[in-house]
């Protein structure tokens, strides 16, 4: 096992007009877990495919440790792949499909046994090893290709292209809990593709989000999550998104519409701005305080364990993620607080600084 | 505009699809949610007049259906996979049901398909072809299809389940205010309680093809009728632990606490925890405390998800605010207030008594 | 790229759908489907049925004159089936059948294995192969007439003056056996390849990708993906092949015409001798009815067999 090193890769489908992966450097480092998150069409696959060797880049070199292991096929890379929907030897049974991999690859009799059986028993397949695998559900018959994935020992990475799509939701839980479990004992290296964000915050050490083929940002879900670098991620992580509101900065000052919201922090030439705070870190209180700003109520949708204040702000939307005892009224004006440190600027999508309070209240 | 199922029953070979179904849906969106292999499809289906029922019958205003095809009822039908005419444009897949329908006016064909795809956010896309475009925008395309034409029943079984979740959610508050003032029976399946929940409609939750129970989606979260119910609309799912009813007390798992109102008079109770009421520091008086090992901590930045094993290898998961950091192997005590607990009946699973609820329904 | 995406997609979705498909059996039930099969049953009627029912009245008779006949009852069916030549020309034909089988499946397997799955090539392979398709049941007889005589063909005078083996279809059984077998080989193997190509194109790529990744041998890649996926076009291929040779009519009439002796008579060679050559009616007409069953029977016995293996 080692790092795996992407050098200047990229990938085009059609001879290099349009990038599906703008060439890129990166690192997987040895025994992390990795989530790749993005939208479908963002190149998620495509690195995936890549580094399994299913697809050759147009551009670039991939290293395994300090081999060079870009013309090297599939089966000499040692990876393994768990794809979207089943894939099973429909006329094997459980226990062979399992075993088909360490077979190919000539282990001894009895450490095959061993691993079958440890895997099995992980997912909760043991009741099933000797039916053949045509005749499971859906489901299991992916828990089934997630359990060939991951028998084999010695493999410089598992790669697990949103193994979960065809899964119950209540079972999705339990499986990736189970997967975490796994990569807790077993230390490969994980790179796991989804378009959901859950799933990827809750497996990875590591979120890398894709973005129209290139890296937007990457670092530990609470990173993501409480200090987004791009629009893009504070849209796409968390649920709902970012709420986003166009804004001016003068005078060391950000302004929504006519209001004073806040003081900007970072260097910023002044000129228009956006301003963009989770639903999680807006407050909703009769009183003003500050930074926020005055807005109508549209409606509070119940969520169970949480309610949602919609309000609108000049045309704009701005959403408040309250507990479920709280009480708004529609129509009503109030006031929505931003958390100190969770609302940040943004220019050209970028993050270009964050607000601050104003100091003895100033302001309008 | 009224859909009535009386006694709908669905039996293949030895096994029972949908059990002496009776609903009435009016006007307006109706949600149907259920567990995978809980009846949703064949419910749909058998509406639509694709399949026929084994008993029962399906009454469209005050008419029943059965001798009429399908081709002659007034329903439209959208699936979870996105199934369009691949050979057609997006403009001709939408416009084929006001083509077919020989009442409609051909030359307001064009202006209904603006309509209806400004309406789903596809009017630049008219002239490309399903296979030109991304999973979203087919089935936007397969959603305005089935809004073309004005129908009595529209039919729609978990249409957005393949999608990404962000789309979902875009789609989801598109569709809730499309589907707020329609005039015909809108019956949307899913699986999804976000769904059911953001779509604030009257929620239909269906078992082991058998209607649950009918009810608000989120008064049903906050009070579920049954463990069924309970579990249906619950994500993440919901903690059980296992309890005793012994002189007016309950206890579980060494911890007890004074039985509700509502006193159980079974002898064997089962618990529901929501993960986010469960917490691991200082927690009120008269908290349940359980003695718990740290197994596994997710972080989604909003959230830690802690997975905790009891004595007796219970698991509990706790969500808590936040991100925390924690070690697996790591000793912890898991508390939750007995308020927040819901008790069901060990046998049958229905709700023998939840605080939580009151507080929601006096204030 | 989009075609690509769109591909990849339409692939991966595939799996699922069949797993969705087994799951819920869900057919609307509508009994006016029948009014469309009535055309059918009705021009069956007319071009098999009543044709048969005149067989059947023949088998039962000795016809000497059309209006002079009398009848026989099961009388040719006992002698016809005790018959030594036709015995012989059962167990003939059976064995024609037989190699047929071992050597078209295979053979038509194989082809479709190599055939490439995309790219521009796949049309250009598809052509090829499907050219001895496209020509007459009698010209292709006509053609390897010609090409296994060892005088003017190629085939023949190659392996008669270059390999230096004695060949001469007219004269040897076994080269009349070996040139009939081979042109049906020609003729009918790309079928079976189609049939099988079809059946392999419709497997979604990652299938394959798996097993690249499971270190699956190119063998274990066919054994346990490849074939699986084959039985349903295979026991299609598998009838049709064998209906069809043991049929077989045309082309050893045109290369061999039975012969030399009764080497390559089969039982349509046999059968056409005894109702157009000697105008038999009664012999022939029995004689038909028991081809037709034995088709029949071991048709079903392969169906059955093939079928149900897969469970």
């Amino acid at each position: 096992m080692a790092d795996i090193r992407l050098e200047g890769v990229g990938h085009s489908y059609d001879g290099g007009r349009t990038w599906a992966l703008k060439p890129m450097t990166w690192t997987w480092r040895e025994a992390r877990a990795y989530a790749l998150l993005g939208p479908s069409g963002c190149g998620k696959t495509t690195l995936l495919n890549i580094v399994s060797g299913l697809l050759s880049p147009t551009v670039g070199r991939i290293w395994f440790g300090d081999r060079d292991v870009t013309s090297v096929p599939t089966a000499g890379r040692n990876i393994a792949q768990v794809f979207q929907f089943p894939v099973l030897y429909e006329q094997m049974s459980v226990y062979d499909n399992l075993a088909f991999p360490l077979r190919n690859r000539r282990y001894p009799k009895a450490e095959i046994d061993q691993r079958v059986r440890r895997v099995s028993q992980l997912l909760g397949l043991d009741e099933h090893l000797h039916r053949r695998s045509r005749r499971l559900d859906p489901g299991r018959q992916q828990i089934v290709s997630l359990g060939r994935g991951l028998v084999r020992s010695e493999v410089a990475a598992v790669l697990l292209d949103e193994p979960l799509t065809v899964i119950d939701p209540a079972l999705k839980w339990t499986l990736r809990s189970k997967l975490k479990e796994i990569h807790r004992d077993t230390g490969h290296t994980l790179i796991y593709v989804t378009h959901d964000q859950t799933e990827a915050l809750t497996f990875a050490d590591e979120v890398v989000v894709l973005k129209d083929g290139e890296v937007v940002q990457s670092g530990t879900p609470a990173e993501l999550f409480l200090s987004p670098a791009h629009e893009f991620v504070g849209h796409f992580i968390g649920s709902p998104g970012m709420n986003v509101l166009p804004a001016e900065v003068a005078g060391g000052l950000v302004r929504v519409g006519e209001a004073v919201i806040g003081r900007a922090v970072g260097e910023l030439p002044p000129g228009p701005v956006r301003v963009g705070v989770r639903p999680e870190f807006v407050r909703v209180s009769a009183a003003r305080e500050t930074p926020g700003v005055k807005a109508r109520v549209k409606g509070v949708d119940r969520m169970g364990a949480y309610h949602l204040v919609r309000a609108d702000v000049d045309g704009h939307d701005l959403v408040a993620k309250v507990d479920a005892g709280s009480h708004h009224t529609p129509g009503a004006v109030e006031f929505f607080h931003f958390a100190a440190d969770g609302a940040f600027l943004f220019r050209d999508e970028v993050r270009c600084g964050s607000i601050a309070p104003l100091e003895g209240g100033q302001g309008a | 505009m009224a859909l009535v199922l009386d006694g709908v029953c669905v039996r293949q070979r030895d096994e029972i699809w949908l059990d002496d179904i009776n609903l009435e849906l009016s006007s307006g969106m109706t949600v149907l949610i259920g567990p995978l292999g809980a009846g949703k499809t064949t419910l749909m289906r058998v509406v639509a007049g694709l399949h026929p029922p084994g008993a029962g019958r399906v009454i469209v205003d005050g008419k029943d259906v059965a001798s009429i095809s399908v081709r002659k009822r007034s329903v439209a039908f959208v699936y979870q996979q996105f199934i369009n005419y691949p050979s057609l444009t997006v403009h001709e897949n939408i416009a084929s049901p006001l083509r077919l329908d020989r009442a409609f006016p051909k030359d307001q064909v064009d202006r209904r398909v603006g309509e209806v795809a400004e309406l789903m956010g596809i009017g630049d896309l008219l002239p490309r072809r399903p296979s030109e475009l991304s999973g979203g925008q087919q089935q936007r395309t397969a959603i305005a299809r089935a809004l073309a034409r004005p129908v009595d029943v529209l039919l729609l079984d978990e249409p957005l389940a393949n999608l990404d979740y962000k789309l979902r959610e875009q789609l989801r508050g598109d569709l809730k205010s499309m589907f707020g003032q329609s005039k015909g029976v809108v019956l949307y399946s899913t699986s999804d309680p976000a769904e059911a929940l953001g779509f604030a409609a009257p929620t239909v939750v269906l078992g082991e093809g058998r209607v649950r129970h009918v009810g608000d989606a989120a008064d049903m979260y906050d009070r579920p009728p049954t463990l069924a119910v309970a579990a249906t609309l619950s994500d993440p799912p919901l903690n059980l632990l296992p309890g005793v009813v012994r002189d007016g007390w309950i206890e579980c798992m060494g911890a007890s606490f004074e039985a509700p109102r509502a006193h159980a008079r079974a002898e064997r109770v089962v618990l529901g925890v929501r993960p986010h009421q469960v917490s691991i520091e200082g927690a009120g008086p008269g908290a349940l405390a359980f003695p718990a090992e740290i197994r596994l901590a997710e972080v989604t930045g909003s959230a830690t998800f802690l997975h905790l094993l009891l004595r007796g290898g219970t698991h509990l998961v706790a969500q808590l605010p936040g991100t925390r950091l924690f070690t697996p192997g790591q000793q912890a005590t898991a508390y939750v207030d007995p308020a927040h607990v819901l008790v069901f009946d060990e046998a049958g699973g229905d709700l023998l008594a939840s605080s939580t609820a009151e507080v929601d329904l006096h204030g | 790229m989009t075609s690509q995406l769109a591909e990849d997609a339409g692939a991966e979705t595939s799996p699922r759908e069949e797993a969705r498909g087994r799951q819920a059996d869900l057919k609307p039930k509508n009994n006016r489907a029948w009014f469309l099969v009535l055309p059918v049953v009705v021009s069956v009627a007319f071009t098999a049925v009543i044709p048969l029912m005149t067989v059947v009245n023949f088998s039962v008779q000795d016809i000497f004159t059309p209006t002079d006949r009398i009848f026989v009852g099961l009388d040719w069916f006992r002698s016809i089936s005790r018959d030594p030549e036709v015995r012989a020309a059962f167990l003939r034909t059976l064995l024609f059948s037989a190699q047929v089988l071992l050597v078209e499946i295979p053979l038509g397997v194989a082809i479709a294995v190599c055939m490439p799955r995309r790219g521009v090539s796949v049309s250009v392979a598809l052509v090829v192969v499907a050219l001895p398709l496209l020509i007459p049941w009698n010209v292709v007889g006509t053609i390897w007439q010609i090409f296994a005589r060892g005088d003017i063909g190629l085939g023949g005078w190659t392996i008669n003056n270059v390999l230096g083996i004695g060949f001469n279809y007219t004269l040897d059984s076994t080269d009349a056996w070996i040139t009939v077998l081979l042109m049906d080989v020609w003729h009918w193997t790309p079928l079976v390849a189609l049939l099988a190509y079809a059946g392999l194109r419709s497997i979604p790529d990652p299938y394959f990708q798996a097993a690249q990744i499971d270190a699956a041998s190119a063998w274990a890649t066919f054994r346990h993906i490849q074939l699986p996926r084959l039985r349903g076009v295979l026991t299609i291929a598998v009838l049709l092949r064998f209906m069809d040779s043991f049929m077989i009519y045309t082309e050893p009439f045109v290369v061999t015409g039975g012969g030399p002796g009764n080497a390559t008579s089969f039982l349509s060679i046999l059968l056409s001798k005894i109702a157009v050559g000697q105008f038999d009616l009664g012999p022939a007409g029995a004689f038909s009815l028991l081809y037709f069953l034995i088709v029949q029977i071991i048709s079903y016995v392969f169906f059955t067999v093939l079928t149900r293996s897969g469970r």
